[in-house]
């Protein structure tokens, strides 16, 4: 263990992520298959959003990433050294906030941090005060850091989590669902706080089965359903999957379906005042001439862009639900 | 971030910052202060029982129901017997399940409330975190009983006369020494309830849930306890943790008698060594899934 201390955990000289995992597989004792095959890679400096719904495995493969399970076979580096193996020199480097905030509600939200940061070795106990007084100002704690954590609401439980995630500076944050339970504004403020940990050079794993959220703080992305990666790489890449549609709006909506049929568009669907169908090859504007030529009334003409749901719906078939 | 702070060496005297961190922390739950309260007034409840039965003109010590070996028809000569008394009537039940409860918490309770796996990623290293846990329960044991004891001095200075007194032996010793013998003693009665301890250790090292793992260690106190009354068991009594603690009464013999003493000092070692190990073994091995 002192030789794992002794040397530098370094994600470059793998030449891959900052978390890298091969075939990683987790089978619990009931025979369950909970993560299948896993090959998972989170480029350094990235914001990666770890998207699936409830049950696909995301908390198991997390738990796996941090030492608390061993997998059934595969392998996970985290920061360039095998996990579990390596915790004790890779973790000091990664905060973590892991299925939701666990506080002791009958110490206060100060000593609550105080605890967590005498369970690091690498912790200088001189600067304790001061760093968990930085943590607490940093997710906007100060006011309450005297309050007994059992008397705190989810929103402040969320935040003291995030807190004992920042005791120390990170070169990995590890944030299951980071936004449970906070107001609207509350989640903007951790965003804003996500993205700013991200500037300065932090990579961020951020597990979360909101799609908006990923699409907007997440550089990149990865799908997990029943177990398995469906895909991963930059949300740029991942939304262009799912091409966009065209869409018309007029009050004229069977003429304007028989019109965009005779142009050569696809899968051309009329709704109430609107028009939907694959984009065409051919320039939108010789579109919208035929339309209008052709006596259509049209408010607009344009085309929509994917959503991270689409792609998700058209990677999975099947909807953003609980795996059975 | 410059590569030079990336670089963090682990602070040598950390383990004593994890350990008073864990002792500041057991000792500010309600529940240990409740369960010190309640051992404190057992000595009370003792003392003016002892103090209204002699009030009445009856020579003291004509029921003592459960009050041990000779010494309650002694209060009334001497105070310090009180402590004597008073540990031998806690010893049998209240003590080890006030360990087992804060025992069979230690981990299990952290698991059940989410915290093991913070302290764990922290990381505190389970090998560490489960000494540290050990260490707190033992100095729990000691604080318990010395509150029984101390206790147990205050209201018999307070309720009865101090001085001299006669051992079982019959000999008779100075206050002075008397006082350290009953500190001897206080500290054999904490070493003794250090089987109970891993036992409940281990137990909690077993299940997510903290009230599971405290009734299953008193459950099995009680087990042991009634084992250990049943004559055709008479082979395995030598091997219950509980067998030999009444043994710490023969420190108040004049010479003082080793033989069982000396056994309960080695069970109790065999039970840590055991279960300690089983704890170890199970703790380092198991999936955090809460």
């Amino acid at each position: 263990m002192t030789q794992a201390s002794a040397a530098e955990p370094d994600g470059e000289h793998t030449g891959e992520g900052v978390i890298t995992t091969r075939a990683l597989t987790k089978r619990y004792r009931g025979g369950q298959l909970a993560v299948d095959g896993l090959r998972l890679t989170v480029p350094a400096g990235s914001v990666f959003g770890f998207l699936g719904p409830n049950g696909s495995g995301k908390t198991t493969t997390i738990r796996m990433l941090m030492g608390l399970i061993e997998p059934t076979s595969g392998t996970a580096h985290v920061l360039g050294r095998p996990m579990p193996r390596s915790a004790r020199a890779v973790l000091p480097h990664v905060g973590a906030l892991i299925e939701g905030p666990a506080l002791y509600g009958f110490l206060s939200g100060r000593d609550n941090l105080l605890r967590y940061d005498a369970a690091d070795p690498t912790a200088d106990p001189r600067t304790r005060r001061t760093r968990v007084a930085a943590a607490l100002d940093r997710v906007g704690l100060t006011a309450a850091a005297g309050k007994k954590a059992k008397a705190y609401s989810l929103g402040m439980k969320q935040r003291l989590g995030l807190a004992a995630a920042l005791l120390q500076p990170r070169r990995l944050l590890v944030l299951d669902e980071p936004t449970n339970g906070l107001d609207p504004q509350g989640m903007r403020e951790i965003r804003t706080l996500i993205r700013e940990l991200a500037s300065d050079g932090t990579t961020v794993f951020l597990s979360s089965h909101l799609l908006d959220e990923i699409e907007q703080v997440c550089t990149h992305a990865a799908v997990m359903a029943r177990g398995r990666l469906i895909t991963q790489g930059p949300v740029a890449d991942l939304a262009a999957g799912a091409r966009g549609r065209l869409v018309v709006t007029t009050p004229d909506t069977a003429d304007a379906a028989r019109v965009l049929k005779e142009q050569g568009v696809a899968d051309v669907v009329p709704a109430e005042d609107r028009v939907t169908g694959e984009v065409p090859e051919r320039d939108l504007a010789e579109v919208n001439a035929a339309l209008v030529t052709a006596g259509v009334r049209v408010r607009g003409l344009g085309v929509e862009r994917a959503s991270l749901e689409d792609a998700f719906v058209a990677l999975t078939g099947e909807g953003f639900d609980v795996a059975g | 971030m410059s590569r030079a702070e990336t670089v963090r060496k682990a602070n040598p005297l950390w383990s004593l910052g994890l350990l008073r961190s864990e002792l500041l922390t057991t000792f500010r739950r309600w529940r240990t202060l409740a369960l010190l309260g309640v051992l404190a007034a057992v000595p009370v409840l003792v003392g003016i029982a002892v103090r209204i039965e002699t009030g009445d003109g009856s020579p003291g010590g004509g029921g003592g129901g459960g009050g041990g070996p000779a010494f309650i028809s002694q209060v009334t000569n001497n105070g310090l017997f009180l402590v004597f008394t008073a540990l031998a009537a806690t010893l049998p039940f209240f003590l080890p399940m006030a360990i087992g409860v804060v025992a069979g918490d230690a981990l299990a309770g952290e698991a059940n409330a989410g915290t093991l796996r913070y302290l764990l990623v922290a990381p505190a290293g389970r090998t560490r975190l489960l000494l540290t846990k050990y260490a707190t329960v033992m100095a729990f044991c000691l604080v318990a009983t010395l509150v029984v004891a101390v206790s147990a001095l205050l209201v018999g200075a307070l309720l009865f006369p101090l001085g001299d007194l006669t051992t079982i032996s019959g000999t008779r010793i100075g206050f002075g020494e008397g006082l350290a013998r009953a500190l001897l003693i206080a500290l054999v009665v904490a070493v003794s309830l250090i089987g109970v301890a891993a036992l409940g250790l281990f137990v909690s090292t077993l299940t997510n849930s903290g009230i599971a793992a405290m009734a299953t260690t008193v459950g099995l106190l009680i087990t042991v306890q009634i084992l250990d009354q049943i004559p055709q068991l008479h082979a395995l009594h030598p091997y219950l943790f509980s067998h030999y603690w009444l043994s710490f009464a023969d420190l108040m013999r004049e010479p003082v008698y080793w033989d069982d003493l000396t056994k309960n000092l080695g069970l109790q070692a065999l039970y840590a060594a055991v279960f300690g190990s089983a704890a170890w073994a199970r703790f380092t091995s198991k999936d955090i899934t809460a």
